[in-house]
């Protein structure tokens, strides 16, 4: 397991006294794509914020390159190389879209990723650079909020509900630019409502039910009634 | 010509209830905290530039170049060690502290300097002043402390829509959790804000320790003024601040002109006034 | 979960619930037992009970948070004396008068005010608070900015001295039970409800139709009715009034906060301990003048960051009882 960036293990967290999480383990290698399914509530998100450190995990250890996040801030596990974007994208509103992207690079970490080359990614961003974030359209929203994770050069990145409210057409141009962004090898954790595309663009996949892990494993490996059961808990 | 009298000195002296207003309405801003000793504060600095004075002999506005970065100092240790503490979801706590902080700092001023109020000299500054219209002077002060409350704002205006200080504080500001994870420390950009905040408040009074008297009791109603000029002027907007204090002050000088117990009263009455018909201002740029 | 049965008390909270019940009793045969200035004392006490009540019953339960309720104590002394001297009315019948005038003035206020959001609406309650003050200077029938006193005969239709202090005594009793019962009663009723659904999630209560607009008008038109009562009161025992005593922001703002937030904000009990407190702390420390003041602030700050739920949220963090059961609890 010496490839892997990323262990979690035993992970136990609560909100208040709601657990939303009930021991969760897994790991990811370095450059893979990994899909994460699961129902409303099943915990998706509330796993991401504590991989990134806005939630406390009661019990359990997280692991990101070989060493514990346990008791870092948010910014220090940025620094480290853990971006994220997150659901509903939460643009910073009183700012640009150049702002934001900059924003994003606050951590300065070295790496291929720059204001220009997210440009070239994304060349309608450059056209909008100066308009408020929040004033551009769903898609090109979630372009800026992915081009914000990217400014920090992540070796871990994940990315929570890219197609949440967004138009099929934007969805399917968003994918198809996928394969540019993560090209860099950066290891991806990937949340997505469409199953069949999540497992289409992964390599593993892991489902979550009620806070567990129901199923995991190759992402072809699995027949479609047997991920639907681990989806519903039928 | 008495009435133009009038309106003149009031747009003038908006320009100090400005100044009181916009360390306000920055740190409402950034962190959503209202500081109820922010009065009181102001007081400090003009005690504190008076101690400084007697110290060193140094001209009044001189004295900003030591209350300046002494208050900006204070104002991000209280933040670091104190306020940041009971920022939160609930708003009492913090409203609670800093109404502790205010009535503690009166007393301190109190016992330290007596009730007897208190005056800064600034010479020559004081009794100049330019006739613009037979009947219509304007002082040097209080066009000094004008042009310093409009160049104040640019600068905090500036320094909040152009610099990285400014982006980090509206991102703050606009969602503090996400503004983590991008690596900012939202308790060092509070401490940052309060600073900031604080080095105008200093700035605010030695400009009042000048044109007035001061006692350790007038920090209640600095507030006060401050904030109709923040609420008058739109929430968000600094240079709201300045048109709501040149509102004020206009309203207070009318009153005064009326009848002097007026002064205050109409100053209150426009904020009530405009509390009615426009509640969230006349400019407001956050909701 | 076999048998669940719900209740608001419990056995220590009877207990106790009986022992106040028996303080209660002996408090007010006071007249009886204590002297003519430990009856002063005593009434004053129950004054700064009452608006703390009133002040907790706002910020406590309807996240009302005023720093401006001086405005109501000063009117209702100015009603008082307005009724005593213009009207010819007895002082004591001046007080459910000054109670309904107050209650009406505090609608219009109140319309302006919570147009201000949060802690702007803490700002905005003292800016009205200085109308009313500059306003009352500005009235010369009630003695403008130097004030006026009582005359004497009013005072002598009271009854001779004893007797008139008996009266009042027994006039702030039934204030300060009142206010206090009006708190236990409303959080009690539906508003209670309400106000509870309200504090713990006011997006999901307005969604379930709670108008919660109209609650907090409600809660705060109240307190201004009960607050402007109390006011009227401790002006017939001051038997002088001036603009700057009556809107005193000092003595019937800041230090009834401070006495909440000590006590324990939130609690029927927390105004109560706050008081005694308080009053105790004045006994040894009021001679200090202005260190006694910074220490009440730094006692408040003090609380804000070490036990946000005042003394008596700690006390019931740790023995988990009440005297005035709102809650409830489930038994198994
Ligand atoms: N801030 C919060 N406070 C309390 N409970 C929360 C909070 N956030 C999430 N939860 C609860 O935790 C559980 C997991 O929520 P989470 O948002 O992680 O689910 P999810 O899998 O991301 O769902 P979705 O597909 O709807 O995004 C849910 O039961 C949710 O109600
Ligand atoms: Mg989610």
């Amino acid at each position: 397991m010496s490839e892997s960036i990323l262990e979690v293990q035993n992970l136990e967290v609560f909100y208040g006294n709601a657990q939303a999480i009930h021991g969760i383990s897994l790991t990811i290698e370095q450059g893979e794509l990994l899909s994460l399914i699961g129902s409303n509530g099943a915990g998706k998100s509330t796993l991401f914020k504590s991989i990134c450190g806005m939630v406390r995990p009661r019990s359990g250890t997280i692991n990101f390159k070989g060493q514990t996040t346990a008791g870092l801030s948010p910014a220090r596990i940025t620094e480290m190389g853990i971006a994220m974007v997150p659901e509903g994208r939460r643009l910073f509103r009183s700012l640009s879209v150049e702002e934001n992207l900059i924003l994003g690079g606050y951590v300065r970490r070295p790496g291929p990723w720059t204001l220009q080359k997210v440009y070239d990614v994304f060349p309608i961003l450059k056209e909008r650079k100066d308009y408020p974030a929040t004033s551009l359209s769903g898609g090109q929203q979630q372009m800026v909020a992915i081009g914000r994770a990217l400014m920090s050069n992540p070796e871990l990145l994940l990315l929570d509900e890219l197609s949440l409210g967004l138009a099929p057409v934007v969805i399917k141009d968003i994918y198809e630019l996928l394969p540019k962004i993560l090209g860099e090898g950066m290891a991806t954790i990937l949340v997505e409502q469409d199953v069949t595309r999540a497992m289409q663009v992964s390599d593993h996949f892991v489902c979550m039910l009620e806070g567990r892990i129901s199923l995991s494993g190759q992402s072809d490996a699995f027949s479609h009634d047997e991920i639907s059961a681990a989806y519903f808990g039928t | 010509m008495e009435w133009i009298n009038v309106i003149v000195q009031g747009v003038l002296i908006g320009g100090l209830y400005a100044l009181f207003a916009a360390g306000l309405s920055l740190i409402f801003g950034v962190m959503r905290l209202v500081n109820i000793a922010h009065g009181d504060f102001i007081v400090g600095a003009a005690y504190l530039a008076m101690v400084t004075i007697t110290m060193t002999g140094l001209h009044p506005l001189l004295s900003l170049v030591i209350v300046v970065p002494l208050m900006a100092a204070i104002g991000y240790a209280i933040q670091l060690g104190l306020l940041n503490r009971v920022l939160g979801d609930d708003i009492l706590p913090p409203l609670i502290v800093t109404f502790g902080l205010s009535i503690i700092l009166q007393n301190v001023l109190l016992t330290t300097f007596s009730a007897d109020s208190q005056k800064l000299n600034a010479g020559a500054l004081e009794i100049g002043s330019i006739p613009v219209l037979p009947g219509v002077d304007i002082g040097y002060m209080p066009l000094l402390t004008f042009v310093a409350a409009v160049a104040i704002i640019a600068g905090l205006q500036f320094l909040f829509y152009r610099t990285s200080m400014g982006r980090a504080f509206r991102a703050t500001s606009d969602d503090g959790e996400i503004a983590q994870i991008m690596g900012l420390d939202n308790r060092k950009v509070f401490a940052w804000a309060m600073a900031l905040s604080m080095a105008v408040v200093a700035v605010a009074g030695v400009f009042l320790a000048i044109r007035a008297n001061f006692d350790p009791f007038m920090g209640p109603s600095r507030l006060i003024f401050g904030f109709e000029a923040v609420i008058i002027g739109g929430l968000g907007n600094l240079w709201g601040t300045l048109i709501g204090g040149i509102i004020l002050g206009v309203a207070q000088g009318i009153g005064a002109q009326i009848d002097p117990g007026w002064q205050l009263l109409a100053g209150h009455i426009a904020f009530l006034v405009i509390l009615a018909v426009k509640p969230r201002g006349l400019f407001p740029r956050i909701d | 979960m076999q048998h669940a049965t719900i209740t608001r008390s419990t056995q220590a909270s009877r207990i106790a619930g009986i022992l106040a019940l028996c303080f209660l009793v002996y408090i007010g045969a006071a007249p009886w037992w204590a002297g003519s200035a430990d009856l002063r004392l005593i009434t004053e006490i129950l004054f700064y009970l009452a608006l703390a009540s009133m002040w907790n019953l706002l910020a406590g339960y309807a996240g009302l948070i005023s720093v401006g309720q001086h405005a109501y104590v000063g009117l209702g002394g100015y009603l008082m004396f307005s009724c005593v001297l213009f009207l010819g009315m007895n002082p004591l019948w001046s007080i459910p008068v000054a109670g309904v005038a107050g209650a009406l003035i505090s609608i219009p206020v109140a319309w302006l005010v919570f147009r201000l959001k949060g802690p702007y609406f803490a700002i905005g309650t003292w800016v009205v608070a200085e109308v009313f003050r500059l306003s009352a200077a500005q009235m010369s029938s009630v003695g403008g900015g130097s004030g006026l006193s009582i005359p004497v005969a009013v005072m002598r239709d009271l009854g001779r001295k004893p007797d008139r202090e008996m009266l009042i005594y027994f006039t702030a009793f039934a204030l300060c039970v009142g206010a206090i019962l009006l708190v236990y009663f409303l959080l009690r009723s539906r508003v209670g409800l309400a106000l509870t659904a309200i504090r713990d999630n006011e997006v999901a209560s307005s969604s379930l139709g709670v108008k919660i607009g109209r609650i907090k008008l409600f809660v705060y038109v109240a307190a201004a009715a009960v607050t402007t009562m109390i006011g009227a009161l401790i002006f017939v025992t001051k038997l002088r009034i001036s603009p700057d005593a009556a809107f005193s922001v000092n003595d019937w703002t800041v230090f009834v906060i401070f006495i909440v937030v000590i006590g324990g904000i939130g609690t029927i009990e927390g105004p109560i301990i706050g008081t005694l407190l308080f009053f105790l702390l004045r006994e040894f420390l009021a001679d200090l003048g202005a260190i006694y003041l910074m220490i009440l602030g730094a006692m408040a700050i003090g609380i804000m960051l070490a036990a946000p739920k005042g003394l008596w949220g700690l006390l019931v963090s740790r023995y988990d009882f009440s005297i005035f059961p709102v809650g409830y609890r489930v038994r198994r």
